[in-house]
């Protein structure tokens, strides 16, 4: 279906694939229908999210936050054609002698927490946010970069980015355990670029109490 | 080995005997009896904590001897009595609590405090046979996503305000379906009839899911949209299952592709629902997976469940001594520590 495709992943929502485009390699992102769901409400959940994705990515592109480039949309199929981007991704990073060093862990939460910062900025609300979807670029000796925008939204709501916050915490804390420090690091260097971060950090402690206070009956 | 369970967090009173022949490895493990009482409010009502307590009190005295009855048991035969310790309904939880220590003081038996979400993935992992499943829980007052990790079941995903059974009781009060035999029962037979899909809110954040915006948008509309004979309740029922139903597949699927697991366990009083099975088994077979399912006799509460989550932590030397059998309305899932499990 798509020239010279090769798949390099599938996710639960998507197939990711590596093929060439216009004399360069670029990642094609395939949502693929799900069969389990009603077909008015697949079309409506996948199209509205190709077209999420798209939007929230050329908008951190255009605030010069750092982000696979969109080449192409293809709304018919499903697709989407954007930057592949060379190195390697915070999980991965993290598990390496390298990114077990307290200067190199140091490095990157406030690489994270200034990228995040940035992107709440501009209300783009990412949805998704785990140590997966968070590269480390090879070109530039490993600065980070947000993928996996298939989730994401824009909101100017403070609710919302603290949720965003709430859901990398709870993916830190999960997949790397002992890592609180880095994610208070992560959260201090929000906290320096964000506009109204102040008040996001503050949310995220009520988020915080949620799940864990909620009565439970059944 | 022979444990005794009772179980009354909510509305249904279960008592349950288990045999763990322990001569065997792993050991066999029979099921002498499985014996539920349910409290019904009329229709359009939901079951108050007083109401459900008054029900329980005067059924578990009657529901304990026709178990032993059942199972050809007498006293001497038990090693331990479980009970639910929590989550759930202060008043309900209490009530059968009072009888567990009163039984086992005077048969001279040991006690074991259950956390109601284990027993039903205990349970449910009995049954189906299921490895290392990425666990849906899904009743009247929980919604969780759940994965095994490092002597823990550690909640992925869940809720953040009303469960999903709520979620459908509640509609079916709108509706006024009968409570009888469960309102989520009939909400999935009269869905059935239904085609005709309503566009609902969906919510998903993250691995997380919220049930109040659908319910309150539908519970607004439904009145109008019947009126004007636009929609059916069968349609309305339809498009709330398919909505909410998607919702929870879709995080369960997340959770697996996160966790790289192929199986998915369903357990809890939604999970008997027929169209959720499906959909559950229509995303696994897309990625090569396999779903376990109980049906009503095991998924909704039940005593057995309380028994054989029991039985096992019961194996391992943990006992609740007297002093510390009360009960809680909160209790997370992952505060149990589960020392039965590599």
């Amino acid at each position: 279906m798509i020239y010279n495709a090769q798949l390099i992943k599938q996710g639960a929502e998507a197939k990711v694939y590596l093929a060439p485009f216009c004399q360069r390699q670029a990642i094609i992102k395939e949502r693929f229908t799900k069969a389990y769901r009603h077909p008015t409400l697949d079309k409506k959940l996948t199209s509205r999210r190709v077209v999420q994705e798209a939007r929230c990515l050329s908008r951190c592109q255009r605030a010069r936050i750092d982000t696979p480039t969109v080449y192409m949309v293809d709304t018919e199929n499903y697709l989407i054609y954007m930057e592949y981007i060379e190195g390697c991704s915070v999980r991965e990073y993290l598990v390496t002698p390298e990114g077990q060093t307290e200067a190199a862990q140091t490095k990157v939460a406030q690489d994270i927490g200034r990228a995040l910062g940035l992107m709440h900025n501009i209300d783009v609300v990412h949805g998704d946010l785990t140590t997966s979807n968070l590269l480390m670029r090879n070109e530039t000796g490993g600065s980070v970069v947000l993928i996996d925008f298939g989730l994401s939204y824009v909101s100017q709501l403070i609710e919302d980015k603290a949720v965003d916050l709430y859901v990398l915490e709870r993916a830190f804390s999960s997949t790397h355990p002992n890592t609180e420090v880095m994610f208070e690091q992560i959260l201090k260097a929000y906290g320096e670029s964000g506009k109204a971060s102040k008040q996001i950090l503050k949310k995220l402690e009520d988020v915080r109490m949620r799940g864990r206070k909620r009565s439970m009956l059944g | 080995m022979i444990a005794l369970g009772l179980e009354g967090s909510a509305n249904k009173l279960g008592v349950g005997l288990i045999r763990h022949d322990m001569t065997t490895t792993p050991p066999t493990v029979t099921i002498l009896a499985n014996i539920r009482h349910t409290y019904h409010p009329p229709p359009g009502e939901g079951f108050l904590p007083k109401d459900t307590a008054q029900h329980h009190r005067s059924h578990i005295l009657q529901l304990v001897k026709d178990a032993m009855a059942e199972g050809n048991i007498t006293p001497k035969d038990i090693s331990v009595i479980c009970f639910t310790k929590g989550p759930g309904m202060g008043g309900p939880l209490t009530s059968v609590a009072t009888v567990a220590r009163t039984l086992a003081l005077m048969w001279n038996k040991e006690l074991v405090g259950v956390n109601h979400c284990v027993g039903h993935i205990e349970m449910g992992r009995q049954i189906t046979g299921a490895e290392n499943p990425v666990v849906l829980y899904v009743s009247g007052g929980n919604t969780q996503v759940i994965a095994y990790a490092e002597k823990r079941y550690r909640i992925f995903g869940e809720a953040l305000d009303i469960a999903v059974g709520n979620c459908l009781d509640r509609f079916a009060r709108v509706l006024n379906l009968p409570n009888d035999p469960a309102p989520g029962y009939n909400i999935e037979q009269l869905a059935k009839k239904g085609s005709k899909l309503l566009d609902l809110p969906y919510t998903v954040k993250g691995m997380d899911v919220s049930f109040s915006g659908v319910l309150t948008y539908i519970e607004t509309n439904a009145p109008a949209l019947l009126a004007s004979g636009e929609y059916t309740a069968a349609d309305l029922c339809f498009s709330l299952q398919e909505t909410v139903f998607a919702m929870l597949v879709e995080t369960t699927e997340r959770a697996m592709a996160h966790i790289g697991s192929r199986e998915v366990l369903i357990v809890g009083g939604v999970g008997c629902n027929k169209r959720l099975q499906e959909m559950m088994d229509q995303m696994a077979s897309q990625r090569d997976g396999k779903v376990f399912a109980t049906d009503e006799r095991f998924c909704i509460d039940n005593g057995i469940m309380i028994a054989q989550a029991g039985i096992l932590a019961y194996q391992t030397g943990y006992t609740t001594p007297l002093e510390k059998t009360w009960c809680t309305q909160r209790f997370r899932t992952d505060e149990v520590f589960v020392a039965w499990r590599e």
